[in-house]
């Protein structure tokens, strides 16, 4: 790489650095610190040596909520990524239609998380929800408190309406990108609207497909204050998902030492996914190229 | 005074410049020659500093100037695309990097005007550059590296992307302009007329390496290696591989080709020998001109001039020739050239060593 | 194939330009024959890519109709008319192989498997590409992926017309020779109509048996490349086909004479002069003008001489007018000369177009 050749740059760099190791490293250091030990309040520590991952790793509870998180982000890409492509085809390419639709498209990302979750929780309701009295009345049981499968629809529904519009602009972003001879050229070649879309569309969104999925995945997998917010993580334990399950543990039992076991592999888990993520896609896209240049 | 000393650079194990040393005087317009990738932009990226050299130093003066940043070296840049502030008139675009460096408005005015003047761009002054013809965009940007008042104004193909006709013009008017700044000119282009048009001096790049530095005039007629001699060829180059037994070049099917006097102390055995396409002409009967009888694959006629590409012995061969010659396809040709007109390379590419005594053709 | 008519044609963009005046293509009325290669040579702005566009049906023409051969296509989409177009910048389905963008065309008109795998493997061969057939036709070079765009277009013999857009312009110039003489003779051995766009006009008059120059949303000449050159029906020809383009002095024409400045031109009998009015200018091609002793031709001051390998560029000037001449390498400029015009190339140009010759 370049050598550096103005050291008095690293000054510049100095806040970050600082903001950084406040921010993050000394916190995730004392998470190390408290995953490794034991304390009954008093300030007084005990060595747990991995006593503390093992139990984690080994807790049915923990398995449980990571298997929910898994089904979850599945359920969540395989909605909002299709979706968003879908939407962003749709959406017109120019003309004044095409800022009346990313405002339109921007409107739900602004809101902030709980007020999502707070706007779905009345909306919802059996007795004062627009949503959940239509459903009533047209004879359906819906009732997200008590039935599990009411409350991942409703969760599932509500970060659609969030986030699909992210996926929605970065793919109009990728979308827009394309010169307009390939659409031309694909006309003359006779080429159908799914051929368009698998040889052009498809392989030119690729990059912003993958920023896409990547963000959403982790976002999904981190997924906390919606189910905090209206379901608090029931009923029973079935929206209980890993992070409201730390939260559970580490202010409601205050078994801080577990508590940092589990948000540390927690942690590790989204680096290890996003990595993989992150290799198949960029691999899928550039390894062949690569391949065959050097040959 | 801008020097370069065993200049390298090297990205991830890809060479893209390799041991390259010029000197550019000030005041001179250079010219750097080579197809695409053979490292004209790598080379003006180090020069300008937006890149730093793997290895060898930069002077500029005589200061050494190697791992200098781009900011604080006085430099100027024109790209093949058109690059100017959208947001701003003619005017502004052309006094923006004297607004940087605090001058007085006076002066500033009295600078752009003169631009202005020079690169005939008075009536749109006050036109935001997107209401310009592609020409007059790439004038008013050259305008604001002239302003600038560069040591050093690097052109990277800034005609490439103009019509045909606006690049005549441009290249008409360049080295004038250029001769009225004392700075070092660098211009980067695919083109040996373009070259040829310029004139200073040409640097041929290839594949990284500098393969002929001189007074472009000078570089076209006695190219050091057969790849600057097809580098400085357009239409491309005819390369003839023949024997020289004793006083002719001769080829395996009988061809024959007197060896002129200054190559007659050249050794025997195989050469490579280069005939520009213009050199080839009509057979006339003459006794002193070589004849190439062959057939014809296709002629191009521009109007003035006629392309005929010939297969001559299983070589293709391009002819440039004055005036209308329509030929039809398959049709048999006869060609001659002077043999005083041939280039002589040897198996490996360098040009023959001619024989100092006899002066070259001019 | 098909002869290709253009009926008539006017192409504003919108509604309101129409209603302006301001159209792209002011009015064209054109017809391209079957088999034959044709190029639309102009500036850019002057209507050409306007143009193509409407052959190829990616545009819809604001008036006129098009014809192939007798049947209307004004409103029938690019694929119903069955034409191919290559463009500016090489179009190639990145995630296929080399053979399967040839293919793609004819996979999507449903054609028998051992029909497309044949004419696939000739088109191959014939753009001497069969090496890199199984290559993905992402990594390959600008020329490489013009070429597939091309052979895109030839698998499907059937085609009525080849539409090229400035297909050369990322091209280097030593390739471009090579797909130059590469595509004429894909021309003569397929003899489909190709209509080809360019401001360059080496590529044009190289390429097309007629050029047709385009200036202003107008079509000014139609011509082989000889009449462009030889006799330009409008100083824009003249100035746009040529390297300089042709010189044009304003002049007065007196006694058979164009007088420039005070310098006395003698005009061919053939030349009717006399009488003109309006603007009058005198038009010679650089290779044309030859410079002479001083004291036995038309008096010039010499410039500049620029040496461009196999000729020379004399900028001198006549009575203040500019003047060049080209002449051959190596030929001796002097210091004082006058300069001498060689009358079968002289052309008088009223209001800017071309006083015809009477006919011997």
């Amino acid at each position: 790489m370049n050598k550096t050749f103005d050291n008095r740059a690293w000054f510049l760099v100095l806040p970050v650095l600082l903001l950084v190791a406040f921010s993050a490293v000394i916190p995730l250091m004392t998470v190390v610190n408290y995953s490794v030990q034991d304390t009954f309040g008093n300030n007084e520590f005990f060595w747990a040596g991995t006593d503390w991952f093992v139990d984690t790793l080994t807790s049915d509870r923990f398995h449980a909520a990571l298997l929910r998180n898994l089904a979850f982000s599945a359920v969540i890409l395989a909605i909002e990524v299709p979706l968003g492509i879908l939407v962003a085809l749709a959406m017109p390419k120019k003309g004044v239609w095409v800022s009346v639709c990313l405002v339109l498209m921007a409107l739900p990302l602004l809101i902030p998380w709980n007020v999502v979750g707070t706007i779905w929780q009345v909306f919802g309701r059996t007795d004062i929800g627009l949503l959940g009295r239509t459903l009533a009345s047209l004879g359906l049981d819906y009732n997200y408190v008590q039935d599990p499968v009411d409350a991942w629809v409703t969760l599932i529904v509500m970060d659609v309406w969030h986030w699909t519009s992210l996926v929605v602009l970065l793919c109009y972003a990728g979308l827009v990108s394309i010169p307009d001879a390939y659409y031309q050229a694909a006309k003359i070649d006779g080429a159908s609207r799914w051929a368009v879309f698998r040889f052009i569309q498809l392989p030119k969104m690729g990059r912003v497909l993958l920023i896409a999925v990547l963000l959403r995945f982790m976002d999904s997998f981190m997924i906390y204050t919606e189910p905090f917010v209206v379901t608090g993580g029931g009923p029973g334990n079935t929206t209980t998902f890993l992070s409201i399950d730390l939260v559970k543990m580490a202010v409601g039992q205050f078994d801080l030492g577990p508590a940092a076991a589990m948000s540390l592999i927690y942690f590790l888990i989204i680096l290890l996914m996003s990595w993989v993520f992150y290799t198949v896609m960029t691999n899928a896209g550039t390894d062949r190229a690569n391949r065959e240049g050097a040959q | 005074m801008l020097e370069l000393d065993d200049v390298s650079r090297s990205v991830g194990g890809e060479t893209h410049i390799s041991d390259v040393s010029l000197t550019l005087a000030r005041g001179s317009l250079n010219v750097l020659l080579g197809p695409t990738l053979a490292g004209k932009t790598s080379l003006m990226r180090l020069m300008a500093g937006l890149d730093q050299p793997t290895a060898g130093r930069i002077r500029m003066d005589g200061a050494d100037v190697t791992g200098v940043p781009v900011r604080r070296r006085n430099v100027a840049m024109v790209y093949q695309q058109f690059i100017n502030y959208p947001a701003m008139t003619v005017y502004e675009n052309i006094a923006s990097p004297m607004h940087l460096k605090g001058i007085g408005k006076a002066e500033i005015d009295a600078a752009v005007r003169r631009a202005a003047t020079l690169l005939k761009l008075e009536p749109y002054l006050d036109r935001t550059p997107l209401n310009l013809s592609g020409g007059q965009q790439q004038r008013t940007a050259i305008a604001r590296a002239l302003v600038k008042n560069a040591d050093l104004v690097l052109l990277d193909e800034p005609l490439a992307n103009l019509d045909y006709k606006l690049r005549e013009e441009l290249r008409e008017e360049l080295p004038r302009i250029f001769a009225q700044t004392g700075a070092i000119f660098v211009y980067a282009t695919t083109e040996p007329h373009e070259a040829l048009l310029l004139g200073g001096t040409t640097i041929t790049l290839s594949q990284g390496r500098v393969t002929q530095v001189g007074p472009t005039a000078d570089v076209y007629r006695r190219p050091a290696d057969l790849l600057t001699a097809r580098t400085f060829s357009d239409p491309p180059l005819n390369v003839l591989s023949l024997e020289k037994r004793g006083g002719v070049f001769a080829s395996t099917s009988g061809f024959r080709v007197a060896v002129p006097q200054r190559f007659a102390a050249l050794q025997d055995g195989p050469w490579q020998i280069g005939i520009r396409p213009h050199a080839l002409r009509p057979w006339s009967g003459r006794p002193e001109a070589t004849r190439l009888k062959g057939r014809v694959v296709l002629s191009e006629v521009t109007g003035s001039q006629s392309f005929l590409h010939v297969d001559w012995d299983e070589t293709r061969l391009v002819a440039l020739l004055r005036g209308v010659h329509r030929v039809e396809a398959g049709d048999p040709i006869e060609l001659e050239f002077e043999p005083d007109d041939m280039l002589v390379f040897s198996p490996d590419g360098r040009a023959a060593q001619a024989c100092a005594s006899t002066p070259l053709a001019a | 194939m098909a002869r290709i008519r253009l009926d008539h044609i006017r192409h504003a963009y919108t509604p309101e330009l129409a209603k302006a005046g301001t159209y792209a293509l002011r009015e064209v009325d054109h017809a391209f024959e079957d088999g034959g290669a044709y190029a639309l040579l102009g500036p850019s702005g002057c209507g050409k890519t306007t143009l193509l566009n409407i052959i190829s049906g990616l545009l819809t023409p604001s008036e006129g109709h098009v014809r192939f051969d007798e049947k209307d296509v004004t409103r029938l989409t690019p694929e119903a008319r069955n034409i191919a177009q290559v463009f500016q910048f090489p179009v190639v389905y990145d995630t296929m192989t080399v053979a399967e963008n040839l293919a793609f065309p004819l996979r999507n008109r449903r054609l028998p498997a051992g029909e497309i795998r044949s004419r696939v493997s000739n088109m191959l061969a014939r753009l001497g590409l069969e090496v890199k057939a199984n290559r993905k036709a992402r990594g390959l070079t600008a020329d490489e992926k013009q070429k597939i765009s091309l052979g895109r277009g030839l698998v499907r013999s059937e085609v009525n017309a080849i539409l090229f857009d400035e297909p050369l312009t990322v091209i280097d110039p030593h390739m471009k020779w090579q797909l130059r003489s590469q595509l004429k003779d894909l021309h003569r051995q397929s003899r489909m109509t190709m209509v080809y766009v360019t401001h360059d006009q080496t590529e044009a008059l190289t390429f097309a048996d007629k050029v047709v120059v385009m200036y202003e949303g107008e079509v000014v000449q139609i011509g082989t490349p000889e009449e462009l050159f030889d006799r330009p029906r409008h100083t824009f020809v003249g100035y746009f086909i040529g390297s300089p383009g042709m010189n044009v002095l304003p002049c007065r024409v007196e006694n058979g004479a164009a007088l420039v400045g005070q310098a006395r031109v003698p005009l061919p009998a053939a030349i009717d002069g006399a009488g003109r009015a309006g603007r009058l200018e005198l038009g010679i091609r650089p290779e044309f003008v030859t410079l002479v002793p001083r004291g036995t031709g038309l008096p010039v001051s010499v410039e500049r001489v620029e040496d461009v390998g196999h000729e020379r560029v004399v900028r001198a000037r006549l009575f203040g007018e500019k003047l060049v001449s080209v002449l051959p390498e190596g030929t001796p400029v002097p210091a004082e000369a006058d300069a001498a015009f060689d009358p079968a190339a002289l052309n008088l140009y009223a209001d800017s177009w071309l006083v015809e010759r009477r006919p011997a």
